[in-house]
């Protein structure tokens, strides 16, 4: 009895589970299908599960729990002896690794995730790009960057020398904005930034994901 | 060798540290003043510990941090065998607790901030309030109370039955909004949320921050 993940392996916080559980070589989950073009993430049944409305959330035996970071966490923890040590190998690198995965969640999550809304999906579904929002959130996650390509100039990844949940948590977002949205050049000209990304898309979990999402062969 | 908290006291940031140390009974600790009203903050020397140009940072001997909840979690595990018991008792409790930590980071924190962007440090500096934005976010901080009240009649902090991580990281902006903006009317009007909000306040880690010098009233 494994995992279950509620929500749908192409989205972008399903998709931040997903990368965890291959780093840490969990083979024993399930993805339940949330049908989000039918609004069954606002059914009244959904909401018992996750109150705001959102996917994704997973049942692991008795242990019920929504927040991709919150889960991603959880993984990191319960499966600590095996695959990627995704909090590095020591309380220093641990304290590191949650500092950048909330500068993750509070500097890069924002902008970047307001972009790919009005680049991607607003159009999908018939909704408008705002031009304004789209031009100013570019400006704070270009600022952001810039802290990012001095950071990576001084170490491989965020947190250190290692491969960390807070690298991880950048994945699925930026696939997005790189590869669906087109806009590449603001990493490409950072040239740390641009050699980070590299490496994170090329981790056997990353390639596995982009599969499982439907976005590689 | 003394923990410093680099920040000011009375900053919802450095506030959330501050009171995580008096949970965990930690004395000794130093609080580093930065100067916000001189820009101290946004400094080149700054900037070379928090490149963001955000308050608060610590240095603790050889670990330097930012990112409040980032370090309130460094906290919690270097202090885990004193004070509070900040993520419960079980692997479950550090589940909910990490699940509400995100809640409040990615669902409360948004339009509280701008909340009190808008209806204390503006009017404090002379800069314009948009009411279009105290509206909206109004709006989506209720939603967010609703969820709250609903949760709250079924255990008496939001990870469970104990006070943990997740309740505390919201105490100094909820201050700010209820104190000094004066719209507690919100929290009042959902039962739950009120005798929560009256627990978080009764602490004596929140009396604590609350006595310390610099606070406006």
């Amino acid at each position: 009895m494994g995992i279950e993940i509620h929500g749908t392996a192409a989205s972008t916080c399903t998709g931040r589970v997903l990368l965890t559980l291959f780093e840490k070589n969990v083979e024993d989950y399930k993805i339940v299908q949330v049908d989000m073009a039918k609004g069954e993430h606002k059914s009244p049944e959904f909401l018992k599960s996750q109150p705001f409305g959102q996917i994704p959330y997973i049942i692991d035996g008795d242990v019920k729990l929504f927040e991709s970071r919150a889960i991603a966490r959880y993984v990191t923890k319960k499966f600590a002896d095996q695959g990627t040590p995704l909090y590095g190998s020591s309380p220093k690198d641990a304290a590191l690794t949650e500092q950048w995965l909330e500068v993750e969640s509070q500097s890069y999550n924002g902008p970047i995730s307001t972009i790919v809304f009005n680049l991607v999906f607003a159009p999908m579904f018939g909704m408008t790009t705002d031009e304004a929002v789209v031009a100013a959130q570019t400006a704070k996650l270009e600022a952001v960057l810039d802290v990012y390509e001095k950071r990576l100039s001084e170490s491989k990844y965020l947190a250190g020398d290692f491969f960390s949940l807070a690298d991880l948590s950048h994945i699925t977002y930026t696939h997005y904005l790189m590869n669906v949205a087109q806009k590449g050049a603001i990493y490409d000209s950072r040239p740390h930034v641009k050699a980070w990304i590299a490496d994170l898309f090329s981790r056997p979990s990353t390639q596995k994901w982009l599969k499982e999402a439907g976005f590689a062969k | 060798m003394t923990f410093q908290v680099h920040g000011t006291a009375p900053s919802t940031c450095t506030g959330r540290v501050l009171i995580a140390l008096y949970e965990k009974n930690v004395e000794d600790f130093q609080i580093v003043e930065v100067d916000l009203m001189k820009g101290e903050h946004k400094s080149p020397e700054f900037l070379k510990n928090q490149p963001f140009g955000q308050i608060p940072f610590i240095v603790d001997g050889d670990v330097q941090l930012f990112e409040s909840r980032a370090i309130c979690r460094y906290v919690a595990h270097k202090y885990a065998d004193q004070g509070t018991p900040l993520y419960g008792a079980t692997a479950a409790d550090a589940a909910l607790t990490e699940q509400w930590l995100e809640v409040e980071a990615q669902n409360y924190n948004g339009p509280i901030a701008a909340l009190v962007f808008n209806l204390v440090f503006a009017p404090m500096f002379g800069a314009p309030r948009d009411d279009a934005v105290v509206a909206a976010q109004t709006a989506k901080l209720e939603a967010v109370l609703d969820v709250y009240e609903q949760r709250l009649s079924e255990s008496k902090f939001l990870a469970g039955d104990f006070f943990s991580l997740a309740d505390l990281a919201h105490m100094t902006y909820t201050h700010y909004l209820i104190n000094m903006a004066h719209q507690g009317a919100m929290f009042d009007s959902r039962p739950h949320v009120k005798a929560w909000v009256a627990e978080l306040f009764a602490r004596p880690s929140y009396q604590k921050w609350l006595a310390l010098p610099g606070h406006l009233h």
